[in-house]
């Protein structure tokens, strides 16, 4: 059964109600069986300004939005102009809107498809209590061919704490929609196949990230409020205490990072989520991470930058700080989530990895990952867990003159006493120190222990999880984070139609793997790069880290418009050839 | 600040609480001595600092003499800062930390245990003469003879040492930079 | 207890690790350390269930000089490390160190909010009114006409921090001054701070010997204050109004709960966290 899916798109403003109309809509496609991806976007305003719900449901799973949209449900006609670029549409797509209210002499903006006036707010009016955008989820719904059942079912759970009347008020404002879309163009929904309960997943990235965290053992977390991170720390102040564990809100990133690197070092597995400002403001205590050997987690969810940026939009540029950011030579961990449900094998594997080297590591999400809402396959727990080298009690190690914190060893990584272990005592130190953790100024001492904590990292072995691979053949696309799931879908429908084509999607990003990154080079002869990023961060870093063989194409802009499949299929084209559609 | 109203005859009414100053003050001389060498030996002055190892074996000794005389009595245990030593907090012989200089010359280091035997000698003659046990006014007596010996001993000592001149305190480098 | 220097148990100088401090000789900070070392053989805790966590400063480097555990972080930055662990690890005696450039100039947020938070944990300001590392520079509590400063030729001309006065208004829940020239009178307020729960403040006037040579004087100027602790903030703060920095002692003791989040699961299996996600 090949993918089909359906995109729409719902805007209004001021506090129309349409990111819930999305979210019950999405809901309801995920219990009717059906895949789907929601994300949000909206103006400047904290309340009352433009809001737009972009969703598309499928058969298949989605990592991406689609190249255009077949349906737009405006409450109100001035709602939809500010969302023009991140709505494209087709000649044959609808436009349902209610032409009245709204901004003053607002019209739609000028497109090619078919515009239908629809009284949604009139309708609503007719209803005791009635809303628009429950007339505008039942018009929809019927729209796509969800059943009324369907929806029915998702509005008595939403409503339950509003009481009777409320549910009441909306199921008629839903059943008025369903009427009123009968005389509406009907579109071919995916396919419907009942799926049991449970087995599917409504997730977003940030939760992933989140869920991933506590799946790999931590514990500790200290936060910062920041968008688009914020959601992380929301799901983990609730989930934490269920734990045994506990979040602390900080005064600002300098204490949260440091909290973390405090709590780990008491034998917490610790966290903090921010974005690029944040991750700004900590490098320097991230250094002391590395330094002083103390693992922690640095989850990014990147937006636009410089500065305060675009902060609700996505972009891929803390690659540079994250990668090259600390002073002095600090090796340390970078990852980024391959997919919004990698965000929580990426997190859960960082935790593990951290904890097992005794080294920060930074997670690189971002906007788009993480505040993208998905009807997902419910995903495996896999078994990464947080283990520490500790010195067992009475072990010889504890036995000498003094502890030797930072012996050098094979690997690197030396156990790592807990405070309360008798004999353990040391002082972890962001100074340079001898081996029993005494400060240091002797170039020998330095080196000695540079190259502990560049060997630990370097030395590790991280198997296959350093990137995704797949596919064969002589071009490549390499990109990273929210990029591949564009990426992804264009290959789908090139490999659909014949063409043969790798994809590497970069998992680890430092320490580099040379060795792995030449195994997946072999035979290559065309790569193209793809990446958020109006400087080529990523295709810098590739170029320094590694050799890449033959032509290299790099597909680059800034956010926040996001890649469509289409546009990755076009700098393909002429080196596939055959049909591109 | 130890409270200085009280008279210390109420706080040494027996020779064992005499006895339990004495071995705090020879132990603290002990401790004082010895962190005082170590400042010294980090700012390269050994030969004061070889001095003030001198200084804490001799103390040492005085701890062995204290705990020969404790010997099956029963000294109360008190904290550091339960002692009562009337003019300070501190207790007399160590000498004060704050008198320490890293280019300090043996001449200051013999002139810093020096003051301490005097205040040490103060202490017990300030015990004596509020005495109201006739055996703590005798050992108090028999202490204050004792620490009047050292300090006529590091009188002779210091001879040995010239006075240092007025610049002995001159670095030629300035303060190095640390982080 | 038993007695710190003559009795049985662990005696003062087992805290030391026996690594040779690099202050000047002179310096308060020697005095601090015996003070600390005297407090935990008063409370004879065993040093693995202590904790020093410090920033960057002469005073700072406090914790390598101890043999318990022990956090040498970055500058101004030793109250958040401390907090994230005693939230973790409620269990440790957890004391931060450090200088006044680090607690009050860098680290002056973090100061106010841990304050406010009032974790139970003790924090030792050795505060000597000047830079030491860097060079005698002004520090956040200079007097405003210190003309040595080399940033400050001819003085900060501000006002200077005044902790106490700061933390009281923060909501600290135990605050002392001590002087370094009484080392068992600061090591018995230490023990003090540490007992008393929440968020302890000692300042100790800690003479830079280096760069603040007149400090010396402080041993004849310092006195103890006049009256006791109280546990009135309107009374305390009637009392910083007319302190000069130099009267020493507990000024107050509040009783406010200190900031401890349960660490108890209410949940047996972490898959119980993905049922909400579950359609």
């Amino acid at each position: 059964m090949s993918r089909q899916s359906l995109s729409i798109a719902l805007s209004g403003s001021g506090g129309s109600g349409v990111m819930t109309c999305g979210s019950m809509l999405l809901e309801a496609a995920g219990k009717a069986g059906w895949y789907g991806i929601m994300t949000r976007s909206a103006g400047p305003q904290i309340r009352g300004g433009e809001a737009a719900a972009l969703l598309r449901v499928s058969n298949e799973p989605l990592e991406s939005h689609d190249d255009s949209f077949d349906l737009v449900l405006a409450l109100d006609p001035g709602s939809l102009g500010r969302f023009v670029a991140e709505i494209p549409l087709r000649d044959d797509s609808v436009i349902i809107c209610d032409m009245a209210g709204g901004r003053r002499n607002a019209t739609l903006p000028e497109t090619a498809a078919r515009e239908i006036d629809l009284p949604m707010k009139k309708m609503a009016k007719a209803v005791k209590g009635g809303r628009p955008n429950m007339i505008a989820l039942g018009v929809l719904a019927r729209v796509i061919g969800l059943p009324e059942s369907s929806i029915n079912r998702i509005l008595d759970k939403a409503l339950k704490s509003k009481g009777p009347d409320a549910l009441e008020a909306s199921r008629a404002c839903v059943k008025e929609g369903f009427i009123a879309a009968v005389d509406l163009p009907a579109f071919t929904g995916p396919p419907i196949v009942a799926v049991p309960d449970g087995e599917r997943w409504s997730i977003t990235g940030n939760e992933a990230a989140g869920l991933g965290a506590v799946r790999g053992g931590v514990r500790f977390v200290a936060a910062y409020p920041i968008t688009p991170a914020t959601e992380v720390l929301e799901w983990l102040a609730t989930s934490l205490p269920k734990l045994g564990g506990v979040l602390v809100q900080a005064e600002d990133e300098l204490a949260s990072i440091n909290q973390i690197i405090g709590a780990s070092f008491g034998g917490k597995p610790s966290l903090t989520a921010t974005s690029g400002p944040g991750l700004a403001l900590m490098t320097e205590s991230i250094g002391l991470s590395v330094c002083a050997e103390v693992p922690v987690v640095v989850l990014d969810v990147m937006r636009c930058g410089p500065s305060t940026g675009i902060a609700t939009k996505n972009e891929q540029t803390d690659l540079n700080i994250a990668l090259n950011g600390l002073h002095g030579d600090a090796p340390h961990l970078v990852l980024a989530p391959t997919s919004l449900t990698d965000c929580i094998f990426t997190t859960q594997w960082a935790v593990h990895l951290a904890e097992a080297m005794q080294a920060p590591a930074i997670v690189l999400s971002d906007q788009s990952l993480g505040q993208t809402r998905a009807i997902v396959n419910a995903p495996a727990d896999i078994a990464f867990l947080a283990k520490r080298e500790v010195p067992e009690p009475g072990e010889e190690k504890l036995q000498g003159e003094t502890y030797q914190r930072y012996a050098i060893g094979a690997t690197g990584v030396s156990p790592m006493t807990i405070p309360g272990q008798p004999g353990g005592q040391y002082t972890a130190d962001g100074l340079e120190h001898t081996e029993a953790g005494a400060p240091s100024s002797l170039y020998a001492d330095h080196l000695a222990q540079l190259d502990k904590r560049s060997n630990k990292i370097t030395g590790f072995n991280y198997g296959e999880h350093w990137a995704d691979i797949d596919g064969t053949g002589d071009t490549m696309v390499i990109t990273w984070g929210s990029a591949c799931g564009p990426v992804r879908e264009a290959l789908t429908r090139l490999r659909a139609h014949g063409a043969d084509i790798k994809m590497l999607a970069i998992r680890l990003l430092a320490p580099e793997r040379p060795e792995d990154m030449s195994a997946a080079l072999e035979g290559i002869k065309r790569i193209l790069i793809v990446e958020q990023s109006h400087s080529k961060q990523f295709y810098r870093y590739l170029r320094a880290a590694y050799d890449l063989p033959g032509e290299v194409r790099v597909f680059n802009r800034p956010g926040p418009l996001a890649f469509k499949p289409g546009e990755i299929i076009e700098q393909l084209a002429d080196w596939c050839g055959g049909d591109k559609s | 600040m130890t409270d200085n109203t009280r008279n210390p005859t109420q706080l040494i009414g027996t020779t064992e609480e005499l006895l339990a100053y004495s071995l705090a003050l020879e132990e603290e001389a002990v401790e004082r001595f010895t962190e005082l060498a170590e400042q010294m030996e980090v700012h390269n002055n050994h030969e004061v600092a070889d001095l003030f190892y001198k200084l804490a074996e001799i103390e040492g000794k005085h701890v062995e003499n204290v705990r020969r005389a404790s010997r099956g009595k029963e000294l109360p245990n008190l904290l550091a800062w339960e002692f009562d030593w009337i003019d300070q907090g501190e207790s007399p012989e160590g000498g004060f930390l704050e008198d320490a200089h890293y280019l300090m010359q043996p001449w200051h280091a013999i002139e810093l245990a020096k003051q301490g035997e005097q205040r040490a000698v103060a202490f017990f003659k300030h015990v004596a003469n509020n005495a109201t046990d006739k055996e703590v006014e005798k050992m108090a007596r028999e202490l204050v003879a004792e620490e009047q010996e050292h300090v006529e001993l590091l009188e002779q000592w210091q001879e040995r040492f010239p006075k240092p001149d007025d610049d002995w305190d001159d670095d030629l480098d300035p303060p190095t930079i640390l982080e | 207890m038993t007695n710190a220097t003559t009795g049985t148990g662990l005696k003062a100088r087992e805290y030391k690790s026996g690594i040779k401090p690099v202050w000047c000789p002179g310096c308060g900070d020697f005095t601090v350390l015996g003070s600390l070392t005297k407090a935990l053989s008063g409370l004879q805790i065993a040093p693995e269930n202590v904790a020093i966590i410090s920033g960057i400063g002469c005073s700072s480097r406090m914790p390598t000089y101890l043999s318990t555990y022990g956090f040498h972080g970055v500058h101004g930055r030793a109250l958040a490390l401390a907090t994230g662990l005693k939230v973790a690890r409620p269990d440790l005696t957890v004391i931060a160190t450090g200088g006044d450039g680090d607690g009050f100039s860098i680290g002056g947020n973090h100061f106010l909010h841990t304050c406010r938070r009032n974790p139970d944990m003790t924090y030792i300001v050795m505060d000597n009114q000047v830079y030491g590392m860097t060079k005698g520079q002004a520090s956040p509590t200079t007097e405003p006409n210190w003309e040595k400063g080399k940033l400050t030729p001819s003085g900060t001309g501000i006002n200077p921090f005044q902790p106490l006065v700061i933390a009281l208004a923060s909501g600290a829940n135990f605050i002392a001054r001590c002087s370094s020239s009484d080392q068992n009178g600061t090591a018995r307020t230490i023990v003090e701070a540490i007992r008393h729960p929440g968020f302890s403040l000692v300042q100790v006037l800690s003479p830079c010997v280096t760069f603040r040579p007149e400090q010396r004087d402080w041993k004849k100027l310092v006195q103890p204050a006049p009256v006791e602790a109280t546990s009135d903030p309107a009374r305390a703060a009637r009392r910083l109004l007319t302190d000069k920095g130099l009267f020493t002692g507990v000024l107050f003791k509040g009783n406010r709960p200190p900031y401890q989040p349960l660490l108890e699961p209410g949940i047996d299996n972490i898959a119980e966290l993905d049922e909400e996600f579950r359609l």
